[in-house]
């Protein structure tokens, strides 16, 4: 298991170097820079600006820098200043020397902000929208599989299929309007737009206050954007579990006499949910991109605005920084969902 | 000579009784589809919706671009019973069945024009990534080894690409380079076709450029479970081409998965184009997309949720009508498979 994870850190590295590369290029290639305007900055400014930026370097040499400043510790003498060139992730202190790590880059549009201050701000509000979203869906789809698959060919099968296809039918972008017109503006439960959590967050991103003030809020777009995830791992328990109960081990189970309930939590449900725990981590990402249209439509500060307007404004530092925090994501996700398939279904040995 | 003749001979008789075997499979499947009550529903529902958009200047009566600006965010009095919250500031005009959006242009007939929209995207899509994807997969699946590692390597690391990113950024790319391109080059005209089209071309060519990873795999893995099969094996010894096999063999035997897969993630590409008309990046205006609709409504949504709920009701109408048709394919095609993705 240890080498198998060793392995797949490295392939993990390569994969992300890959993205990073191919953004890279790709943002570079869309004609316009970050400083071209409607109305033209004086060519002295774009002059002095891209010398500042270092955006007349050769490509190759701006993307090495690039990696270096995100990559590689910086060991310095020098305390963190409050120099947009100079804000790192991780600034600890050993003795004298500090070391510091993780510097994404000054934002090139919002000229007070840096990349890593985008993380910090936006970042965990993006991250509770997608938690609880993904809680909703586990929430709303187990339940709703395992009874359609217990009851299969009955009006419950029916209703919670029902329920699944309109989840994938309604994406955010039809149940998000909706939903605030329904409960904001007509019965005027919940707020039509914002977020109710606010810095200092516990862990760097968990609110710290769970209460209405939080909630009011969260509901609606959890909701919103859990809904399409519950009907996929809805219909994925139901199958699974609809397999399983066929299995040779759940006759002997019954045939010992054990009691129905006993069968179905210990033995069928266990192994059905491998299947479904191999799609939360591809889930989870999907969430995680599907905040911004959700942020767009229920107005709420986290990142998908940033993902939006950082490539329309050539706002390269945040592009690569945005990007690059996605494609880590989503394969650390995909590595966490294959050492918990190796926990629940011993046969699986990866070496 | 001889050999040739033996080939065609001998493919030519057992080929006959295969595609019958082949085409009662499938009309054993169209029959259960038709059973399906709730697929044939969503099928007649695609093909008014088909109709719709065809015959869009006739279903429609009035101009979809057409700013009549002093009938701005008209609405009709049966709106005005659905939607009691308008009643304090709304202009009652019963000319527009559905209302008026914010410039005056009639809500229904663009709706109407939408569908032209979704459901060219919804077919195309397809179309693009099944050539992609299934040339890619089936060369992957077919060779194996090495081409099948280096090839399969690259899908993983597009895989991890935020495909939504990715063709924002490709958007970001075409609509970009249009302004300055030569004329009489080749980019020339294609942002020239992609304008006569009202923008569509581009979202074809981002959605088909990250939806073909999906099909790739399935492809590759189809090929790989028929490869090894008797027959394959068969038709190597009678001394039949690769590309013979391929198409002749192979195809014909994971047509089925693949025609479900893309059914089943037509959805998918009419979201993303809402999405990315949503933020600004599908269709140019005037050309009229339920994305952009929803995207214009819903900073007036307080105060004129038609502007906002009918084009949205509109799309999920056709996302329902495409799933119900999938799952029901499905369902006919593998009945195994039931109720799952």
């Amino acid at each position: 298991m240890g080498r198998y994870i060793a392995r797949r850190l490295i392939y993990m590295v390569l994969v992300v170097l890959v993205v990073s590369v191919i953004t890279f290029g790709l943002m570079h290639a869309v004609p316009g820079g970050p400083f071209s305007r409607e109305k033209k900055l004086p060519a002295e400014t774009v002059k002095v600006l891209n010398e500042r930026y270092h955006l007349d370097d050769p490509l190759w040499k701006q993307y090495t820098t690039y990696i270096y400043n995100v990559l590689i510790p910086h060991v310095t003498t020098t305390p963190p200043s409050n120099s947009l060139m100079d804000d790192h992730m991780f600034n600890v202190k050993i003795g004298s020397v500090w070391i510091r790590w993780m510097n994404f880059g000054p934002s090139y549009k919002s000229r007070s902000r840096t990349v890593n201050d985008i993380f910090r701000d936006n970042l965990p509000i993006s991250a509770q929208l997608g938690t609880m979203a993904l809680i909703i869906a586990v929430l709303i789809g187990m339940p709703l599989g395992v009874m359609a698959a217990l009851k299969q060919n009955t009006m419950m099968d029916y209703f919670g299929m029902g329920v699944a296809i309109f989840g994938v039918s309604v994406p955010v972008i039809v149940l998000g309007p909706i939903l605030v017109w329904v409960f904001g503006v007509a019965l005027k439960w919940f707020p039509v737009s914002g977020w109710g959590a606010k810095p200092p967050y516990l862990l760097g991103f968990l609110p710290s206050n769970y209460n209405w003030d939080f909630f009011k809020f969260a509901v609606m777009p959890s909701v919103a954007l859990g809904l399409g995830s519950s009907a996929v791992i809805a219909r994925l328990t139901r199958a699974s579990l609809l397999q399983t109960v066929r299995e040779d081990y759940i006759r002997t189970a019954r045939a010992k006499g054990l009691h129905e309930r006993v069968i179905i939590t210990r033995h069928a449900l266990k192994n059905s949910l491998i299947p479904v725990v191999t799609i939360l981590g591809p889930l989870f990402a999907a969430l995680v991109t599907g905040t911004f249209v959700t942020e767009l439509i229920f107005g709420i500060p986290g990142m998908g605005k940033y993902f939006v307007t950082s490539i329309t404004n050539r706002d390269y530092p945040v592009i690569m920084g945005t990007i690059l925090l996605y494609a880590v994501f989503l394969v650390v996700a995909n590595l966490l969902v294959d050492i918990v398939y190796a926990y629940l279904d011993p046969r699986i040995r990866y070496d | 000579m001889a050999e040739t003749r033996l080939e065609s001979e001998t493919l030519g008789s057992a080929g006959m009784p295969l595609t019958q075997k082949r085409e009662s499979l499938f009309q054993d499947a169209f029959r259960r589809l038709l059973r399906n009550r709730a697929a044939v529903m969503g099928g007649t529902i695609i093909l008014l919706l088909i109709l719709m958009a065809v015959f869009a200047p006739l279903v429609a009566l009035k101009s979809f671009e057409v700013q009549v600006l002093v009938d701005q965010n008209k609405v009709p009095e049966w709106v005005l019973k659905v939607f009691p919250t308008m009643q304090p500031y709304a202009e009652i005009s019963n000319d527009y069945p559905l209302g008026a959006d914010r410039v005056g242009r009639d809500l229904f007939s663009r709706i109407v024009y939408g569908a032209r929209v979704s459901l060219a995207v919804a077919f195309i899509g397809p179309l693009i990534s099944l050539l992609i994807g299934v040339i890619y997969g089936s060369i992957s699946g077919y060779f194996g080894g090495r081409v099948d590692n280096i090839m399969m390597r690259i899908v993983d690391v597009l895989y991890a690409f935020p495909s939504l990113l990715f063709i924002i950024l490709l958007m970001a790319f075409f609509r970009s380079t249009i302004s300055d391109i030569q004329p009489g080059t080749f980019a020339y005209y294609v942002s020239k076709l992609d304008e006569n089209m009202g923008g569509m071309f581009f979202i074809f060519v981002g959605i088909g450029l990250t939806a073909w990873e999906t099909m790739a795999r399935l492809t590759r893995g189809q090929v790989l479970s028929i490869r090894e099969k008797e027959f394959i094996e068969a038709a190597h010894t009678i001394g039949a081409s690769n590309l013979r096999i391929m198409f002749r063999h192979i195809l014909p035997n994971i047509v089925g998965p693949l025609v479900v897969a893309e059914t089943l993630a037509i959805p998918g590409y009419i979201s993303t184009e809402t999405f990315l008309s949503f933020i600004g990046l599908g269709v140019n205006p005037p050309t009229p997309s339920w994305g952009s609709m929803i995207s214009d409504g819903s900073s007036v949504i307080r105060s004129y949720p038609n502007q906002t709920i009918f084009p949205a009701l509109a799309l999920a109408i056709t996302m329902f009508a495409f799933n119900f048709l999938g799952d029901g394919l499905r369902d006919a095609l593998d009945p195994r498979l039931r109720g799952t993705q």
